[in-house]
């Protein structure tokens, strides 16, 4: 199994506040790996240290190594081209206020991207790999907030391929989500497989159980353990991951 | 209770009244300038010179002179002060420096505007020699009216919500494509707002221009930015006071215009505000 | 190529933008300082801030600023009488007790005053305020410190009036719940409760509306008659310290001590005004801490 990402002893520190203490964790190449944990024990900062978008926090700060394709993320690859290549689903759908086209199409003319038929191309794609085409191929000129959640969703899932990544974080991806808008992002994130390597915040540990291959357990900041899936759901090697899995705290 | 009760509608009538006694006078300006200045509006005095000592003919040199010094206070003030306000809002940290500057427009804000007139005077006049002219009156006017274009343009961008800047940036968007593909597309109506609510300020200013650019009489229209020009509220002011037996017609007649003019402006920006909020969905 | 190249082009200029803006107010107070600096150098400060005598083109001048100082005061304390509890009643009119249509009524007609140029309030004041106090009191001349407290308590309003409201409008819902659930009349509540939650507020309502008076120029230069004596009624013609520039400015011969004075004046001016500000500020602060 070839390693996507390797984070080395990541410390993540806000203003006075440890968030990630010594986080040791490989992602590997077309996984789904499934991060759990309470709530404050640091899940979405690890995905903003992976995508550097902790860098707009004030006074934060990262210590460790992390590298991406073996790539130092913090001295070997340009920033921007990072943040294209390691993409983001926010717990909200956040749609930009614009058309459904218009969202899906911004990435690529961020990044130069201006024939009108390849942008054609790339927006059916990119819709269709998230399973929204259908729903909405003959209004793509309509404002992408008109949508439903769960569409909404779906379309900040397409909008994220459209600029080509090769990992895709979620945080929490269907909090807001009914049960079916649920099981179709669900469903798009198991297509994806194919091409992706995805990492999924949840804090529904069944949506964990469901679509990822394994799956890591965060408390207070720390990795207590990563293993395959089945396993953390069945028997984990840790007393503590047993206790969150069965609900006794978080 | 009862007393309690009646206690309170007194006080509330009383505090109608109050208010009232306020909009009174509104209106009767209102009613009193119309009516009177009406009586003035033609064709030849909105485009005729002043005559006979000002006390014939028309303003058409004022309000030339004012459209020139609206537009020159919005070719300086517009650029600087919306940068000004990305550059607050988008780009600083938040330090020292930043709240210097947040500070400083403040204060600006609250200078009285014959300040302003007497460091145009100082600087634009004699230190950078443009003489009184509509070169330094402009840049008198685009000082004061920078505060109100940088507040208002903040304000603007920072109701347009954080996450839509996250999004851009997780996309790889640099700072400046978010600004300008986001941000910006969000705010100019809030920018615009301001802008010309600050523009129809500057518009009815007559201290700052008082010695800068404004001429009690000119017979020709100005040439270039570094003649001087007359300007509506100076030239109320000179038929008012400086000139004896003026009609009070010419008078109200030129009055009407200004406020024409200022509330044009003002009706554009209530109109571009609540235009947008119907559009607005987030 | 070319789009980075205007990319870092644009940032460059927003960033000069920015820092022009602070350079402004360094400037504004550079200059201020610099063309006064000689004059309160070379003139007893003492007899400049308490003198009692303004006759800047005498041989020898003398610049005292003390009438003028007096004026602006006496002016700015008549306004700040007559416009803080009338624009305090009008704001508690408008926020708690008007009925919604009423209420849009009074909001736009606030509006409009507060667009009104304070060139158009000082002719309305010449040609209909003066002759009413000149007839009302039997003197002389309408154009009288009372002329202009009434036309800057006027001009004051909407500044005033706005922000209460705001104060008012941003106590918390279940003060005012809390309150009327005790059994508090409307009128109760407002005083006992809304009143003191919003205090901080009707402070900077205060302080910003002395500010606008105290900078007002034009309306003042036109209705208070213009004589730089040392003010002992309401009812007689004062000079304020904006309106000693706007009247002398122009006549003045540059680089004369008469010409430094003015400087000196304005600066005062700025000092003051920059504190005001600055007071307001605060108060506006402390009520979002
Ligand atoms: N911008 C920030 N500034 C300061 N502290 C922060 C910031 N963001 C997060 N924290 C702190 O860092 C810790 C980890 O937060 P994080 O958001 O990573 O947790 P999480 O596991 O994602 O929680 P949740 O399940 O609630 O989303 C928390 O204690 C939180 O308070
Ligand atoms: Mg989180």
């Amino acid at each position: 199994m070839v390693n996507k990402i390797t984070i080395e002893n990541l410390k993540a520190v806000y203003e006075g506040v440890l968030a990630l203490n010594g986080v040791n964790l490989d992602i590997r190449q077309n996984e789904i790996l499934g991060i759990i944990g309470p709530s404050r024990s640091g899940k979405t900062t690890l995905l903003k240290v992976l995508n550097r978008m902790i860098d707009f926090v004030p006074r934060s700060r990262v210590e460790g190594k992390i590298l991406f394709d073996n790539l130092n993320i913090y001295t070997d690859i340009r920033l921007l081209a990072l943040r294209r290549k390691i993409g983001m689903v926010y717990a909200l759908p956040l749609p930009l206020p614009m058309s459904i086209f218009d969202n899906v199409a911004y990435g690529p003319r961020l990044h130069g991207t201006k024939s009108k038929s390849v942008l054609s191309d790339i927006v059916e794609k990119c819709l269709k790999a998230s399973y929204l085409w259908d729903e909405v191929k003959d209004r793509l000129d309509s404002q992408a907030f008109q949508l439903s959640g769960g569409q909404q969703q779906r379309l900040c899932i397409s909008r994220t391929l459209a600029v080509e990544p090769e990992v895709i974080l979620y945080d929490e991806p269907c909090s807001g989500l009914d049960p079916i808008s649920t099981a179709k992002v669900e469903d798009a994130m198991r297509e994806l497989k194919e091409k992706y390597t995805q990492v999924l915040v949840t804090n529904n540990t069944k949506q964990a159980a469901r679509v990822s291959d394994r799956t890591a357990f965060f408390l207070m900041g720390e990795l207590v353990e990563v293993d395959n899936t089945k396993k953390i759901f069945t028997g984990p090697s840790d007393e503590r991951t047993n206790d969150y899995i069965t609900g006794k705290f978080g | 209770m009862g007393n309690a009760k009646l206690t309170q509608k007194i006080v509330f009538f009383l505090l109608g009244v109050a208010t009232v006694m306020v909009i009174i006078p509104v209106i009767l300006i209102f009613a009193l300038i119309l009516v009177n200045g009406l009586q003035a509006i033609s064709l030849e005095f909105i485009f005729s010179t002043p005559k006979a000592g000002m006390t014939q003919g028309g303003i058409f040199p004022a309000i030339v002179g004012t459209l020139y010094l609206v537009l020159g206070t919005a070719a300086f003030s517009l650029p600087l002060g919306i940068l000004a306000a990305i550059y607050l809002t988008e780009y600083a940290s938040d330090n020292w420096l930043t709240r210097l500057i947040d500070i400083a427009i403040i204060n600006l804000a609250g200078v009285p505007s014959i300040v302003f007139g007497l460091f145009g005077v100082a600087l634009f006049v004699i230190l950078l020699n443009f003489g009184t002219s509509i070169l330094s009156g402009s840049l008198t006017l685009s000082i004061m009216t920078l505060p109100v274009i940088i507040t208002a343009s903040k304000e603007a961008l920072n109701s347009v919500p954080k996450s839509f800047r996250e999004v851009s940036y997780s996309l790889g968007a640099s700072r400046w494509q978010t600004v300008r593909n986001v941000v910006l597309p969000n705010a100019i109506p809030g920018i615009m707002t301001g802008t010309i609510l600050g523009l129809s300020r500057a518009a009815g200013e007559t201290a700052p221009i008082l010695f800068t650019v404004a001429a009690f009489y000119l017979p020709r229209l100005p040439r270039t930015v570094y003649d001087q020009a007359m300007a509506l509220p100076y030239h109320i002011y000179v038929l008012s006071t400086q000139v004896p037996n003026v009609p009070v017609k010419i008078q109200y007649g030129t009055v009407l215009v200004l406020i024409v003019i200022v509330f044009f402006m003002n009706i554009s920006a209530a109109y571009i505000r609540a235009k947008f909020r119907k559009k607005k969905q987030w | 190529m070319i789009k980075k190249f205007f990319e870092s082009l644009i940032e460059k200029a927003i960033f000069i933008s920015g820092i022009t803006a602070i350079a402004i107010v360094v400037l504004i107070f550079i200059f201020l300082l610099k063309e006064s600096v000689y004059f309160f150098l070379n003139n007893n400060l003492a007899e400049i801030l308490f003198g009692m005598d303004w006759y800047p083109i005498s041989e020898p001048p003398k610049f005292g600023f003390l009438p003028l100082i007096l004026g602006s005061v006496l002016v700015t304390v008549g306004a700040i009488v007559i416009a803080v509890p009338v624009g305090l009643a009008a704001a508690i009119y408008i926020s708690e007790v008007a009925p919604g249509w009423f209420k849009e009524i009074l909001k736009t007609g606030i509006e409009l005053l507060a667009a009104i140029p304070s060139i158009v309030l000082g002719f309305v004041g010449i040609v209909v305020l003066a002759p009413f106090i000149r007839n009302l009191f039997n003197l002389p001349s309408g154009l009288t410190a009372f002329a202009g407290s009434i036309m800057l308590a006027f001009m004051a309003m909407p500044t005033i009036v706005s922000i209460i409201e705001d104060a008012i409008n941003s106590v918390p819902k279940s003060y005012r719940e809390g309150s009327l659930a005790l059994g508090a009349t409307h009128l109760q509540t407002i005083r006992r409760v809304i009143l003191p939650a919003a205090s901080s507020g009707i402070m900077a309502a205060v302080m910003l509306g002395i500010g606008r008076v105290i900078g007002e120029t034009m309306a003042v230069l036109m209705v208070t008659g213009n004589a730089a004596i040392m003010p002992t009624s309401i009812l007689q013609p004062v000079r304020t310290l904006t309106a000693t520039i706007a009247a002398e400015m122009g006549e003045v011969i540059q680089g004369s001590m008469h010409y430094y004075a003015l400087f000196g004046i304005g600066f005062v001016l700025f000092v003051i005004t920059f504190f005001i500000n600055l007071a307001a500020d605060m108060f506006l602060h402390r009520k979002k801490s």
